[in-house]
This record gives structure tokens, sequence and C-alpha cells, in this order.
């Protein structure tokens, strides 16, 4: 069983590709194997700036010799036709086997396809891998056509097993597979010649590449933790970054640095981002100040000066850079003590999406919103408002023209310079939250009505002018907005139909709740159609949560579905009576009654709804049922009043076995008319006590 | 001089260094384009000579102005006027990454002792309606140069490829000089009978230029100039293929000469800030159907094919 091992070498890929690119190359390849017959033990890809590498190991030296037998014309059929089967056959008449069949003698051939070594199947495989590579940006170079990430110098392809290793031999556009490549760009430049993976590992190594990325990220992790513990600092973990980093070097060589005193007083934000954006660099934090003061730089090259020129350098960017932001800081308090007012008007000069007018115009329809939402969410009004006023300022300021993504940590720094509270300035940080999956809710009061403002305000925009997510375009990120909504709603038991919510948000917009004569451009329209992709939003939300959409759609098929709290906890209190035995065969037995009544009423034409008498029921079970109806209704009456679900449901499931024997015992459909339609009447029973808490015919299974 | 010899000492060394290395390597060495650019792409010998089939090495200093950058001379590396060092090869040769780090060690830095690295950055100018895929090269944590593999310009792709390095020269000789501030940086020989710093030469241009870039120029007058460049670009662009005496002389340069004209022009009114962040986007496309016309009557011409210039007609 040989081994395989691929090596592509180029020019520098990007770092943030790397790792798609590993996974595309080992299932391009392996598929391919595979698909052409080939079977392996196991497959192992690798990056580094410059090469991705695939070692496939136990790979079969044959693809299997295959037979196929197929049917042809009978034997007295005319020559015409044999002759056909001869062609497509490709064999000749002497080749064919006369058999009896059904209807006479039929010809049959016999096709052998025999099997092809390993070589010609991986250089098949490959130059197919690399015809079509999903790169997710591609480049052509010199004169030729090839498309690569950049320019591809070489390939190695070869098959190793225990007589030695042999070449694949392949071409792709000049490029001839070979068994040899390069170490380190500058540190072991030198070609030389592989004989296996475990070769080609060792001899990288000794040229100063480091093959494995997982190799190069931990290698970095010990040495600056080490160099931090020298100082006495830590370093702050930084997981993207990491993979970055990893992804620009063969041969990682940590470097710490020290930031100038003169730099310290800017925040910690500032400088993390500074130096994490423009210079790849980690920061490093003095436990004792809690601050940061020192950062990791991460060289490709060993140095005989031990890399301090190359720290020198790194040190001299940083200076410039920080003093840069420095110089961004110090403008901005002098404007956050002035009370931002220029910023505010800056911002009318702004355009936030041209029908929507400008930032300013924005935010005064936010800090409306703000003022109406603060009593749901416990907040005051006027300091909510005020709050939203304040938000989007910093967008004006210097540093985050330089930095967006300190949108809102600035804000907070700047707002409390400017001597407003600190539940304000939290706000202006918070409003943006929760912005993924993983960011956490806001739940200060102010913060959560000036968040839930924002984002209502960008939805009922983009839906009144007709900018919604289609497909996979969302470029105004309205689902993102729509889950931060509901987490904030969930998160903080905000009580408030949305549609009230969203009503405001409308008229912010100008568009009035009813405009009779715009039949495209009603306030209700749109609003009914924000609720639905909001349910939909929610759907994916609770999907994650493990409730089915389904039990979703049965909620949501009730009254009050604007109000997510009450939404989101019927579900779940549906979701966790039908994941127990109990709670599944009750649905059955609801199901199963609305079927039969279904039936009954298209049949008769009548709706059964109303007058099932005990008096009528003539076995002990349907009297069991119907005193269980009796228990059960108010309770679950009351439960769904008070909104105890889980109660309710708890109610409900107690039918499950009166419901269960009365089937078992009763056939609905007697000749006695009287007796047929109180049973019927009672299924009817049945399926309304379902109803008050849920819409059962919706639920699968 | 302490220094040793293999370092270079002062601005124009740089620069020259540049140059004989270039030349060394086969580039035709080129003067400045005499035009105000925003940058060296912007020279004809790059934007116009990337299109068509035929072989192009050219090496060059331009002169480059991006009035928004003015700082009156006081950021230690920030200049509305600045020089960029530009080399361009179709098709891009293999060994492209090489022969620029030979650049980079013709002008005393030493792969060796300094961090020299690849990061990705891809280029893309919707001026000129072109983009391609490279790096920006990194020493010591500071960008020196771009790198550059076109794929389009002037929405044309580029058969060949060519291989593009830009290098901004101020920032590039101030750390290998040493320097801090770019004012301070020698400009000829240290030891010269007049030795002469950046700042004798620009810093009190770089003063007025701010001060009008900013403040003085006229916005009328410049956005009059605009729309005049853009008609011209027009008029050329539109004028026969033959003139009054049945020669054919397509003028792609005299109207691309329009389209440079148009894109300054922007770039001061943007400077005086009387752009809209939504009129921008509408100036910028007007450049580039500009820059897209002129490069799709270039790429008919002798100097895009190969095809040699063809002779006027008899009696004309």
């Amino acid at each position: 069983m040989p081994d395989l091992l691929i090596e592509l070498f180029s020019e520098e890929i990007p770092a943030r590709m790397q790792a798609r690119a590993r996974e595309d190359l080992k299932k391009l390849v392996t598929d391919g194997l595979v698909g052409a017959g080939l079977t392996y033990a196991s497959a192992g890809a690798f990056s580094t700036p410059r090469r991705l590498v695939l070692t496939v190991e136990g790979l079969s030296a044959n693809s299997p010799t295959t037979r196929e037998e197929r049917k042809g014309p009978r034997t007295d059929a005319p020559d015409a036709a044999l002759e056909g089967f001869l062609r497509s056959t490709g064999l000749t008449r002497d080749q064919l086997e006369a058999r009896d069949d059904k209807k006479g003698q039929v010809w049959f051939a016999t096709l052998t396809k025999p099997g092809r070594p390993a070589s010609d199947i991986v250089a098949e495989v490959l130059t197919a891998t690399i015809r079509d590579f999903p790169w997710p940006k591609s480049m052509r170079w010199g004169a030729g056509s090839l498309r690569w990430v950049r320019p591809l110098h070489g390939v190695i392809c070869i098959l190793t097993d225990e007589a030695g290793a042999s070449v694949v031999p392949m071409e792709i556009e000049g490029i001839v597979s070979g068994n040899t490549t390069r170490g380190h760009r500058f540190m072991a430049p030198d070609a030389f010649t592989v004989s296996s993976f475990d070769d080609y590992a060792a001899k990288l190594r000794r040229a100063k590449v480091m093959l494995d990325s997982a190799e190069r990220e931990a290698a970095i992790r010990q040495e600056a933790a080490n160099l931090a513990f020298a100082r006495g600092w830590e370093i702050m973990p930084d997981d993207g970054l990491m993979t970055e980093v990893a992804g620009l070097v063969e041969w990682p060589v940590p470097l710490m640095g020290a930031i100038e005193e003169r730099f310290l007083s800017l925040p910690p934000e500032v400088l993390q981002t500074s130096m994490r954006e423009h210079q790849k660099f980690f920061s490093a934090r003095n436990p004792k100040t809690g601050r940061i003061e020192g950062f990791v730089t991460v060289a490709n090259i060993e140095t005989p000066d031990n890399g301090e020129t190359i720290l020198k350098g790194n040190q001299r960017v940083l200076a410039a850079r920080l003093s840069d932001a420095a110089f961004f800081w110090d403008n901005d308090l002098r404007e956050a003590r002035s009370g931002m007012t220029d910023w505010a008007e800056g911002l009318r000069s702004v355009t936030f999406q041209s029908k929507l007018g400008s930032q300013a115009d924005r935010i005064e329809r936010i800090a409306a919103l703000a003022r109406e939402i603060a009593p749901l969410v416990g907040a005051d009004p006027e300091q909510a408002a005020e709050a939203a006023k304040i938000a989007k300022l910093d967008l004006r300021s210097a540093m985050v023209g330089e930095f967006p993504e300190l949108q809102g940590t600035m804000g907070r720094y700047y707002a409390l310079e400017a001597g407003k509270d600190a539940a304000i300035a939290d706000a202006a940080r918070d409003h943006y939250s929760p912005l993924g999956p993983s960011d956490a809710v806001p739940s200060a009061p102010v913060s959560v009505a000036v968040a839930l403002a924002d984002k209502l305000d960008t939805l009922t925009g983009f839906w009144a002018i007709d900018e919604k997510p289609t497909g996979s375009k969302d470029p105004f990120a309205l689902r993102r907005a729509a889950l931060g909504v509901i987490r904030l709603v969930l998160g903080n038991g905000v009580r408030a139909p949305f549609v009230q919510l969203a009503d405001q948000g409308v008229v912010g917009h100008g568009i009035s709740r009813d405009d009779s004569d715009n039949d495209d451009f009603s306030g209700i329209a749109e609003v009914s159609d924000l609720l639905t992709f909001f349910h939909d939003r929610l759907k994916v939300f609770l999907k994650d949560q493990g409730i089915r959409h389904d039990i979703i759609d049965a909620a949501i098929a009730m009254p009050g579905n604007d109000d997510l709290v009450l939404l989101v906890n019927r579900a779940t209190a549906l979701n966790d009576t039908l994941k127990t035995q109990d709670g599944a065969n009750l649905l059955q037995g609801l199901k199963r009654a609305g079927n039969i009544l279904a039936q009954a009423e298209e049949k008769d034409g009548v709706e059964y709804s109303f007058g099932a008498d005990p008096k009528f029921a003539e076995t002990d079970e349907e009297r069991a049922l119907f005193a269980a109806l009796d228990r059960a209704e108010p309770a679950i009456r009351e439960a769904v009043r008070n909104e105890d679900f889980q109660a309710a449901t708890q109610g409900i499931a107690t039918l499950r076995a009166p419901i269960d024997a009365f089937f078992e015992a009763v056939q609905i459909n007697t000749d006695n008319q009287i007796t047929r339609r109180n049973r019927l009447n009672l299924l009817s029973r049945i399926r309304e006590t379902g109803r008050l808490i849920a819409d059962f015919g919706r639920i699968e299974g | 001089m302490t220094s040793p010899k293999d370092k270079p000492v002062c601005f124009q060394d740089v620069i020259l260094r540049l140059q004989s290395y270039w030349a060394a390597q086969g580039c035709a060495v080129l003067q400045p384009y005499d035009m105000e650019v925003g940058a060296g792409t912007f020279h004809p010998a790059t934007t116009l000579r990337s299109l068509g089939q035929k072989p192009w090495a050219a090496a060059y200093v331009q002169p480059s102005r991006r009035p928004t950058d003015g700082r009156y001379g006081e950021n230690p590396n920030r200049l509305q006027h600045y020089y960029q060092y530009q080399v361009i090869i179709k098709p891009s040769p293999p060994e492209m990454q090489e022969l620029y780090l030979g650049s980079l060690r013709a002008i005393g830095l030493d792969p060796l002792i300094h961090d020299v690295r690849f990061v990705e950055d891809d280029w893309e100018s919707p001026t000129l309606g072109a983009w391609g895929l490279g790096w920006e090269v990194w020493c010591d944590g500071m960008e020196v140069s771009q790198f550059t593999y076109f794929q389009q310009v002037g929405g044309h792709d580029c058969r060949p490829v060519s291989g593009e390095l830009t290098y901004g020269l101020e920032r590039l000789a101030m750390y290998v000089l040493g320097v801090e501030h770019v004012m301070d940086m020698p400009f000829n020989h240290p030891d010269s009978p007049i030795p002469l710093t950046y700042g004798d030469i620009f810093n009190q241009t770089e003063r007025e230029y701010s001060r009008w870039n900013f403040d003085i120029a006229d916005t009328d007058m410049l956005l009059q100039h605009f729309k005049d460049a853009e008609a011209e670009c027009d008029r050329i662009l539109s004028a026969a293929d033959t003139d009054a005496a049945g020669r054919a002389i397509p003028m792609a340069h005299p109207a691309y000469d329009q389209a440079i004209k148009a894109s300054h022009l922007f770039n001061l009114l943007d400077a005086r800030g009387v752009i809209s962040v939504t009129e921008r986007q509408a100036y910028i496309g007007r450049v580039r159907a500009l820059a897209k016309r002129c490069a799709d009557l270039f790429a008919t011409t002798p100097a895009a094919t190969g095809e040699p210039l063809p002779d006027f007609p008899a009696g004309a």
C-alpha cells in the first residue's frame, strides 16, 4: 500500500485562506481517488504561507478490475442491430455469448474494465484539483492561463512504497511534477529532494519550516508566554490573530517589546486595536497595573542579532501609529469636553441611506423610539432619549474614523468625558449589541431601550423602503438586527406586543399606520410582513436551542404571537411536553381526534362544536373522558391565563390516558346518530382544549 | 561618513540605486510623467502599457500628489506631494519576487537581518477600473512596497499579466537612513559642499500647497475644469480615426491625459471638502468611464498589439 505526498509550492498564500484551502485540497483529492476506485487509510493536509501539502497513507496500488454485463439484441434481429451493439461495446461477434432469454435467444456482452495503477489516477485527480480549486479569489500570472491564488511554482507528487519513492508524472501549464522543494525563503533557500512524507517534514524542519500550522501556533503561544512571564506580563488571548499570524510565517520567532510610556494613557482598546489591525501584534498586559504595556510581534526569521534590528523597526512603526492614535485621542477628548456639538452637527451631512436621511435624522428617530420603549424595559424615558442622542456621536470622532471597530467603545469614553451619567455612557458602548450569536445581550435598562430602538428603526426603515434581505443577500445585516431584537426581548423578558414597537418605528419613518391612498406602502402591511420576518428569525434562533420549526409554528398560530416572550414560553413548554413519551402519545390522540372530526365535518357539512352531553355516553371510557375534560379544561384555562404554559401542558397531558382508552374502546361512527353526534362533539371538546395551548394540527409526527 | 559602503546615505542615493538596479534588470528607465497624478500607476507607462500583448519593462520615479494628505509639512511621514518608484514588467517573470528582493538588497536592506514578509493586499483602483492580486511587502512591520499582479485595467483582462511594484520612496528611504522626520532626511550627500535636506526643498512647498489645497483653491473653477477635461476627453475619443489628410491616427494618449486631469481635479475638489459621500461615487464613476474608453482605444493600437505602426498612405 503506497503513501502519497503532494506539495503545491507557490508565492505567499493569504493567511485567511489557508485553513479552508487545506480542507478543500484534502476533500477534492481524496474524493477523486475514491471516485476512481482507490481506497486509503488516512489523509492529512497542511499549509504554510508558501505551500499546501497533502499526505495520503495506505493508498491502494491499483483500482480494482470491474466486470459489467450488457444485454444486446436477439440473435435473430437484423444485422444492423447487432452491428450497433458491437460498436457500442467495442467487441467482436465471437466475444459475445448467446443466451436464452424470455423472448428467445439474446446476445450478451461481458465488458471488463481493467484496474488502473494509482499513479495514473493520482495524476488525473491532482490535475483536475489544481484546475478547479475553489479559491475565494484566484489570479493569472505571466503569459499563462492557469489560475491559482498566487503564482504556482512547483508540484511535488510522489508515491512511496517498500520499493522506494517514485514521482507521479504530470504537467500543468509547464509546471512538471517532481520530488524537490525549497526551505525557508531566506534561511534555507536551496532545493532538496524528498522521498516520503516523514522525510519531507523532517527535511523541512531542518530547512527552517514548521509544516503544521497547529505546531506554529503552539510555538508562538509558548514563546510569547515565556517572554511575557519574564517581565511579569500576560498575553491577551486573540485566536483570530493567532491563526492569521501562524499563516504568515514558516518559522515563527516571537519578539517582545515595551510600549513607550507616553502612550500608556491611551485606552487599552485603542492600544490593542491599533497593534492588532496595523501591526498584527499581540498585546501584553501588566496584571499589577491592569494596563496594556507591551507587545509581541512574530518574525519569520532568526537573525544574527537575535531580532534586535527587527524589533527596533517594529517599535518605530508602532510609535508612529500610536502617535497618530494619541493625536486623535487628544483632539477627540477636547471635542467631548465641549459637549460634542460639532459631532452632532457633522452627522447632519453624513448620509445614513439615501432614502432614510442623514445620521442625524436617524438619531432623532431612535431617540423618539427609545423614549417610547423606555417604560417597557424599566428605563427613564428622558435618560433613554438622551442616551440615544449621544450614542452615535463618536462616529464623527477621529479615532472611530481610523478604527471603525471602536465605535461605541470610544462613545463611552467620550460620553463620560462630556460628563454624562454612567448609564448613558454605557448605552453608547452597548447599544450595538448583541452583534453576533456569541455577543452578550445588554441588560442595563437604558442600554436595552437604545439597543432596541436602534435596531427597530433600522428594520422598519429598510422595510419601508423595500430593501429587505433576499436569499443570501443581506447587505444591511437586517437578519442580524432582527436576531438582536429577539435576544434583547427574550434575554430581558421585555413584555411588549411587537406590533406596537414596530408601529412606532414605522411612524418614525413618516409612514402612516394605514395609508389608504397607497396600497403598497401601508404601515399595517409593512408591520405584518416584518412580523413574519421576525417569526422566521425566531425559528432559526429556537432551532439552535433544539426546538423544532413545526412546534414553533404551532405556537405562532396562537393569538398574541407578536409578544415574543409569550410565544417562546409557549413553544418551550410544548417542546418539553412533546419530548416525553406521554406527550408523544397525547399528540397522537389529539391528532386522531382532530382527523376524525375533520373527516366527519367534511362529510356531514356541519361543524361539531357544541353539545356533548355525558348522559348520552354509553361506555365507562366515554364517561371517564367527560370527567377528565371537566377537570382539565378549567385548570388549563387558568394556567394559560397566567401564562404558565408548563402547567397548561401538564394539564393537557392528564388527558392522555382517557383519550387513549376512549379510542381503544369506542367506535365513533355508530349507526345511532345521537350517539355518533355526541361522540363527535366530545372529540370537538378535545380539539378545543388543545387549542387553548397551541395549534397541534401543525405539529408533525 | 562612517556609514558602511553598502548603505545609502541620502534620499537621492536610494533613488539612484533603484534606478541602476532596475536598469541592470533590463527595464527601460523612464522619466516621470509630466502631469499631476495621485500615484505612479497613472503614468501611461503603467496604465496603458499593461494592456495588450506587447512585452514591456519600465521603471521610473513618479512625483505623486494627494491633496488630502497635506499636513503643512508637520507630520513626520505624511505629504501632499511625494515620490513613488514604479516598476512594471509584462509578462510578469516567474522570478518577480526574487527580482524585488534584489532591489531591497541594493538599497541596503538585507533580508537576513530584517523580517521581510508578503502580506495579502489586493489592489484596486476604482478610478482606473483596475484590480490585481498581490501583497503589501512588510519590512520589520513596516509596509515598504506594494506588489501586484494586474488582472484587469480599464475593464480589460490583462493578457499577459503585468507585474507591478510600487515603492513609497520617502518612507522607504527614511527607514533605510534611520530618519524620524521626513523633513530631516538628507536629500543629497550630507558631505556635499551644499548639503540639502528634504525639508530644505519641500517644507515651504508643503505649507503652501496645504493651504491652497484646503482653503484657497477655487472650487467653481475646479468643477468647471473637471467638466472641461471630461468633455475634451469625450471629444478626442469621438473624433474620426483619420485626419483631414486621410492618415489613421487614433488618439488614446491625448484622451488619457484628460482622464488623468479629471482624476486630479476630483482629488482637489475632495480636499476642499465639497464632494459629499454620495457624490463621491458618481465622480469616481465618471473618471472610470473616461479611463475605460481610453483603454478600449489604446488596446487596438500598435503599442498594445505589438503590430508595427502602419505607414501613412502615399500622398497623405
